[in-house]
């Protein structure tokens, strides 16, 4: 088990270096060049040209990187070109609003679409499957503005139970994270409907019968958890999107959230913004996928053996 | 509804049979049918079935796949897979009409009073849970012994279905353990609660030669204390060595019951006569193994006489009008044919 974590945590270190050369070398092979966006269409050339030297844009390639990655194993960000500001402080502000709302929308989703999935497993093919499927579609299909902006006619301007836009106490996460778990709702319902099902009919399933488990027990006890596999790498992977920002809702919104300050950065051409906004969602999903691993074999010890 | 504390006991102690009173079967099925809705039609894989098993005895059901004998077993068990349903008939228990109990009931009942083993011992074990809980839930669930109680209990179990180092396999998950050794599992699991009657489905076909003679002998020893056994198998063999009787069934109905020595020696119905053929050929020598021409009737089209007609070397006009009554022979030996 030890050795499994840490063998997956130094593959995760790989990824992150090689995803780390190529944002750096995306980012420099794009078209247009970040002093001149920044600085507006009538800057001279000569100013141009001082700008770009002072951040050191007119050096080698190789030289850029290496300083680069050396800042990063520092810690060291940058300061954002836009808003001036250390990117660290900037990217810290909007985790805190992404983290929240990313638990919120998790929360919901999973209890919602685990609801959802055991229910139509155990009652496949009859209503309450037929019910709870037909909104898992809705919530897969529904774009999540479209969503959103029924959520805020409907609780904000009509009902006034929650703010329309901002972000302040608790209640303004609400609509958002309602808007974003409908959607992962949908999708944990679904894959635990049909991961359930499938364990109910292992053989294993009636040998808890036989021993007098009833319809509960059967499920809850002996197939939920070995259901759970597929559908917990859904959650996971789900969550570390949700905790890179979701651009849409948070725009949809007005959050000032992590998919918000990306948005802004590509914009911008925010380079060192943008550069630490990329990092960090590949950072959230080598290790989601990572706590993915290492959940699935204290699952599963088939797993924990094969590791 | 009995709810037995949990004490320490040896299966193998014959006593059991004497707390039943004398002349009472452990188990008697008369005029089971079950139904099963399809999407071309209703079909009845088990149709008119009666049989017994007395208590400390070991009965044999067999046929080939598809015949109903594993049916049958669930019916018995109350697990019949939805939407199938037991349309006619009656399941008795040490007496006990069993048939018409409801779930809850039911439930009770399976796993200690009557419980049963399977043929996959691989995924009959859920593969996530180490194999000394999934024995001890079975006892857990039919008594209020504590955890600590329970695990000397299923430690006591291992050891009598003679696992090697049962200590460290309480703690083991399935996919550490051999084949033969989950089957052991599987019987300590169905044993535990020292049921009247263990059903064991094909409980061989899946092991080898040698680990099927354990798992045989220990069947028997669990019979010489006082367990009635149904041992449904397509392996005559397997019925030859433990069973006292047997049953032969086929296309949902039992076609001829005597004990195993009778139907060994003087099977009456064409369809026993062709299935021991099949399997005794080899020992006589050089002539190629013998075949029973045809395969097992869709069981929406049966043929309106005799279900074995089509195969039959010895059909008559008659086997076609209608369907033969089982016919008593002697004691003990029955047989559904005009012949």
């Amino acid at each position: 088990m030890k050795q499994l974590i840490l063998r997956r945590l130094g593959q995760a270190l790989i990824v992150l270096a090689g995803v780390a050369l190529m944002i750096f070398v995306m980012l420099r092979i794009v078209p247009g060049n970040p002093i001149e966006t920044m600085m507006g269409e009538h800057a001279d050339r000569a100013t141009v040209a001082r700008m770009t030297a002072e951040m050191g844009l007119d050096r080698p390639l190789p030289e850029q990187f290496i300083q680069y990655l050396g800042n990063i194993l520092r810690g060291d960000f940058g300061t954002s070109y836009a808003l001036g500001r250390p990117v660290t402080e900037l990217m810290a502000g909007a985790f805190g609003n992404t983290l929240i709302l990313a638990l919120f929308a998790a929360l919901f989703s999973w209890g919602l679409g685990l609801l959802a999935g055991i229910v139509s497993a155990v009652w496949k093919n009859r209503a309450p499957d037929r019910i709870f499927m037909g909104f898992s579609l809705l919530g897969i299909s529904l774009p999540v503005f479209l969503a959103a902006m029924a959520l805020q006619y409907l609780f904000a301007f009509q009902l006034k139970w929650f703010p329309v836009s901002g972000t302040g106490s608790w209640k303004s996460f609400v609509l958002p994270a309602v808007a974003l778990g409908w959607n992962s709702a949908g999708q944990v319902a679904q894959i635990t409907r049909t991961s359930l099902a499938e364990t109910l009919g292992e053989d294993f399933i009636e040998t808890a019968r036989a021993k007098g488990r009833g319809t509960a027990g059967v499920v809850l006890i002996h197939a939920l958890r070995c259901a759970m596999l597929p559908v917990m790498t859904v959650m996971i992977i789900q969550f570390s999107s949700l905790l890179s920002g979701a651009v849409i809702t948070e725009t949809v919104f007005s959050m000032n959230g992590l998919g918000r300050l990306m948005v802004q950065a590509i914009s911008g051409r925010d380079l060192p913004l943008l550069q630490a906004t990329a990092l960090f969602a590949t950072a959230v999903a080598v290790l989601g996928s990572l706590a993915a691993d290492i959940l699935c074999a204290l699952l599963d010890p088939r797993i924990r053996r094969e590791a | 509804m009995q709810n037995p504390k949990c004490g320490d006991g040896d299966w193998f102690a014959a006593g059991m049979a004497a707390a039943q009173p004398r002349g009472t079967q452990t188990l008697e099925v008369s005029g089971l049918t079950v139904a099963l809705p399809t999407e071309k039609g209703e079909i009845r894989p088990v149709s008119d079935v009666s049989l017994r098993v007395a208590p400390g005895e070991i009965v044999g059901i067999v046929g080939e796949s598809g015949c109903g004998k594993s049916m049958t077993a669930r019916a018995v068990m109350g697990l019949i897979p939805a939407p199938g349903r037991i349309i006619a008939g009656s399941v008795r228990l040490a007496g006990r009409e069993i048939a018409g109990l409801s779930e809850r009931e039911k439930r009770a009942i399976r796993g200690s009073e009557i419980s049963m083993i399977f043929q996959e011992p691989m995924s009959s074990l859920n593969p996530v849970m180490k194999v000394g809980w999934q024995v001890a839930e079975a006892l857990r669930l039919h008594s209020d012994c504590t955890r600590e109680e329970a695990r000397t209990r299923t430690l006591a179990a291992f050891r009598e279905v003679e696992i090697p180092e049962p200590e460290a396999r309480l703690r083991q998950y399935p996919h550490q353990l051999s084949g033969g050794l989950r089957q052991r599992v599987m019987i300590a699991m169905a044993m535990i609660c020292r049921p009247k009657l263990l059903i064991a489905d094909e409980p061989t076909t899946a092991l080898d030669v040698t680990v099927e003679a354990q798992i045989l002998r220990l069947l028997e020893r669990l019979r010489e204390g006082g367990t009635s056994i149904l041992l449904i198998s397509h392996n005559l063999g397997v019925i030859a060595r433990v069973c006292d009787r047997v049953y032969v069934m086929y296309a949902g109905r039992i076609l001829e019951e005597a004990e195993t020595t009778v139907l060994f020696d003087q099977p009456l119905h064409p369809y026993s006569r062709g299935l021991l053929r099949a399997s005794l050929s080899l020992r006589e020598g050089v002539e190629p193994l013998e075949t029973i021409p045809g395969g097992v009737p869709n069981l929406l089209r049966l043929p309106a006489g005799c279900g074995f007609g089509p195969r039959c070397a010895c059909r008559r006009s008659e086997c076609d009008a209608a369907m033969p009554e089982l016919r008593v022979v002697e004691a003990g030996h029955r047989v559904r044919c005009f012949h």
